[in-house]
């Protein structure tokens, strides 16, 4: 289904619209197209678009952008669908803690591991002065568990410090 | 205690039940498998020094040895998921394949519903419905910080329920995991029995043959509906599934599940059940060390 089916240009923030393929068919101002967030996963983060094949992308609210395996119609007026996984609509784009824990695994870029006492510290949300060599901005935020690197989270890196983003909810003293 | 003993006439080892339902339960676990093996997770769980048992009867449930099962990695990675031993018995019952539409009807918090997702490799459709919005949260953080991309959530009163918002119009199975009295939750919640009464028995009773009826409407002729209640009292569960072969088509069929328990009743307070109720399960707290739980399976068949 189109967006033109779905009827309206302008976003609705109380359904979920599926994304349309390329921005050549998006008739909602501002939405970002499918083809726009697995250049964006595959441009910053190394993920290969074909990670996403068996999945299908949904915005819900101004740039929340979800991400469901299911099957569903367009629009859809749900409570939620799948996971949030990118914040878009505006200037850098932010993917999701829950997003990065059960994708992150596909990353190869922008991927920074952190030593046991950083990667507690980023748990429980706090933010910390790093060295870090590589772009600026979200980072995929893994530590070694069990003798593989396991993602964390989302941190920001600026100006020599890593902010994490983890969300309250999800922080832990460990 | 008191409500108890209108159940010594059915439960073999009264006492041991009894002594059981006044123990606290453990910490039990269940390892998400969306994202990580079982060897991950207990490698984890081994790497943090947190000790743990395998339970006997199914591989993914764990019991912990730690009084904060959530201050683990392997909580914060979503390797495993807080869930009583006893609660995960009801979505392998259902036994939901990769690829298939599963409705998980009373879906809230989600530890069922994430686990159905689970075992379809989280390939699929799994709609999580509850009918509380408060709840509906807790399901939702629940799904995602399990990784579970498959799971949609709904609000809305399973005994009417309409699937509208979905491009097909029936699923292949359902859990039925109803609202209910929860005497079975007695070792996890003290004071689960201090509202008790048979009044509330019977007014729980009518929503559950509600919500049962319209799972069996929705899915598909062949298809599986589980019953499931973490309660004790006959009305809510042999005389609920009974009230639905009488009334839609479907039929009581065997499972099989790897833990000890007693079969459904045929008779209870005069009133006599299909022989087939026989091929329900009831799990008491003194059968495995667990909370109680009752668990029906029906198929689903031609008018």
């Amino acid at each position: 289904m189109t967006d033109d089916e779905a009827g309206g240009t302008q976003n609705d923030g109380q359904r979920f619209d599926r994304l349309p393929t390329t921005a050549a068919e998006r008739t909602v101002e501002g939405r970002a197209s499918r083809r726009e967030v697995l250049e964006y996963f595959g441009d910053r983060f190394g993920i290969s678009p074909e990670t996403f094949d068996d999945y299908t992308f949904w915005e819900k609210g101004a740039g929340k952008i979800w991400i469901y395996a299911g099957e569903a119609s367009s629009p859809v007026e749900i409570e939620a669908i799948g996971m949030t996984c990118l914040r878009t609509r505006q200037e850098h784009w932010k993917p999701t803690t829950d997003f990065v824990q059960r994708f992150g695994r596909h990353a190869s870029e922008c991927v920074i591991e952190l030593e046991p006492e950083a990667a507690r510290r980023f748990v429980a949300g706090e933010d910390q002065e790093l060295e870090w060599d590589g772009d600026w901005g979200y980072l995929v935020v893994a530590h070694e568990l069990a003798g593989d690197l396991e993602p964390i989270g989302v941190g920001l890196y600026v100006h020599g410090e890593l902010r994490s983003m983890v969300p309250k909810g999800r922080q832990r003293v460990l | 205690m008191e409500p108890l003993e209108r159940y010594r006439p059915i439960v073999d080892e009264f006492e041991s039940f009894l002594a059981a339902c006044e123990r606290p339960l453990g910490n039990a676990v269940r390892v998400n498998t969306i994202k990580a093996s079982v060897e991950r997770a207990t490698a984890a769980l081994e790497d943090e020094g947190v000790e743990f048992e395998r339970a006997s009867w199914n591989p993914r449930v764990l019991r912990l040895e730690t009084d904060s099962p959530g201050s683990t990695w392997s909580s914060v990675h979503g390797f495993t998921h807080g869930q009583e031993e006893v609660s995960a018995v009801p979505p392998i019952v259902l036994d939901p394949q990769p690829g298939e539409r599963v409705w998980d009807c009373c879906g809230a918090p989600g530890g069922k519903a994430t686990q159905i997702a689970a075992l379809m490799d989280d390939r699929g459709t799994v709609v999580a419905n509850d009918n509380n919005l408060g709840r509906i949260s807790a399901l939702r953080f629940n799904a995602e910080r399990l990784g579970a991309t498959s799971l949609a959530v709904t609000n809305a009163d399973a005994r009417n329920y309409s699937l509208k918002p979905f491009p097909f119009d029936a699923f292949d199975r359902t859990l039925v995991d109803a609202p209910c009295s929860c005497e079975g939750t007695i070792r996890k919640n003290p004071d689960a029995l201090d509202d008790w009464s048979e009044g509330h028995l019977h007014s729980v009773a009518g929503i559950q043959k509600g919500i049962l009826r319209r799972a069996i409407q929705t899915t598909r002729e062949g298809g599986t509906v589980v019953y499931s209640t973490c309660t004790f009292a006959p009305e809510e569960n042999e005389a609920v599934v009974q009230h639905a072969i009488e009334n839609e088509p479907c039929r009581v069929v065997d499972f099989d599940l790897d833990l000890e328990y007693a079969p459904g009743l045929r008779e209870w307070n005069g009133e006599t059940f299909d022989p087939t109720l026989e091929r329900a399960a009831r799990i008491y707290p003194h059968h495995n060390d667990t909370g109680g739980f009752f668990v029906a399976k029906l198929e689903v068949t031609a008018e």
